[in-house]
């Protein structure tokens, strides 16, 4: 924590420059992982879903890794209710990631509302990274990165589902990769002790082993138990 | 109503739900130091989690294939403390030229 009593001067400064560096981070992470928002559309829409049906997935679900798994299943031929599990198991980080940010934000009402949506792993990854700079910089970051998000998401939905049919391989510009590239960066600089570290590879080792035996979503959800072990020893 | 209708709404309804209620927890469940502390080391576990999985499986099978190239190019370039855009752009750029010329 940083004392209040900072020169006002001094303050000042730091704070124009966490302003650019918020935004910087916030923006680059809106326009990356809401590019992706053209694979779903297309992904979407090549599943069977309309247009309308991919948009209010985005607009309603808006988390990427729900709103694929929820299509795929469906692609694959499973029920709804099987869809709507897998998709929710992958939703349940976002209740965690609810829990980290609301004593922070402190909002009700229609306020929380809108907090609570754009509540995804990106908004909640940026504002834990300024956790340094202070507590007005992390309600910065989440909420630029939450509302950039929201709006290029949407925005690319639309797009990946309308030109479904006419557009390329996704994988040919890199988005596959840029997208765990993305994570990686925002959980890099989390990575300060011998301890953390450790549960970053082991949280990536206990995924993997567990992707071909568990349906999607459950493998990552497991490494919560992960952090949950290693944060109950005294 | 269809299935798919079925599969939008459920799927928002619930995933609204989940993140309503994460942030609907009472403050005081996290005064414990204990719930403090697994709070923090949650998003290094999942986030880690999506980094290995998007990298390396398609659905429920293990694949090596470009995009891990292009991750490990990112690691590469945290390690030089690059900053996010760049990091980033690597890792599309490192996985976009494999999967196009090989």
């Amino acid at each position: 924590m940083r004392s209040p009593d900072n020169g006002y001067l001094r303050q000042n400064r730091r704070v124009s420059k966490v302003a650019s560096t918020t935004v910087r981070d916030s923006f680059s992470v809106s326009l990356t992982v809401g590019a992706y928002g053209v694979a779903f559309g297309a992904a979407s829409v090549a599943n069977g879903f309309s247009v309308l049906q991919s948009c209010l997935l985005s607009l309603l679900t808006f988390s990427g890794a729900s709103q694929f798994a929820v299509v795929g299943v469906m692609g694959a031929g499973g029920n709804p209710i099987s869809a709507v599990a897998t998709a929710s198991l992958l939703g349940v980080r976002n209740g965690l990631y609810g829990v980290i940010m609301a004593p922070r934000l402190k909002v009700r009402g229609i306020k929380r509302i809108v907090a609570a949506q754009i509540t995804i792993d990106e908004s909640t990854g940026v504002a834990l990274n300024q956790e340094s700079r202070g507590a007005d910089a992390m309600r910065h970051g989440f909420y630029l990165t939450g509302y950039g998000v929201f709006i290029f998401w949407n925005l690319f939905t639309l797009a990946g589902a309308l030109g479904a049919q006419a557009m390329g391989d996704i994988r040919a510009w890199g988005l596959d990769a840029a997208v765990p590239g993305a994570f990686l960066g925002l959980v890099w600089p989390r990575l300060v002790t011998h301890r953390d570290r450790i549960i970053a590879i082991s949280a990536v080792a206990l995924a993997l082993a567990l992707t071909p035996i568990l349906p999607a979503g459950l493998p990552i959800i497991a490494t919560a138990f992960i952090a949950i072990a290693v944060g109950l020893r005294p | 109503m269809s299935a798919l209708w079925i599969a939008t709404i459920g799927t928002s309804t619930i995933a609204f739900l989940l993140k309503y209620s994460g942030h609907s927890i009472p403050e005081r469940f996290l005064s414990n130091p204990k719930i403090q502390r697994i709070n923090a080391l949650i998003p290094i576990a999942l986030l880690s989690a999506l980094v290995g999985v998007q990298t390396i499986s398609e659905k429920s099978k293990l694949i090596i294939d470009h995009r891990l190239a292009g991750v490990g190019v990112a690691i590469i370039a945290l390690f030089l403390k690059a900053p996010f855009p760049v990091v980033v752009l690597s890792a599309a750029c490192t996985s976009a030229a494999i999967y196009n010329w090989f």
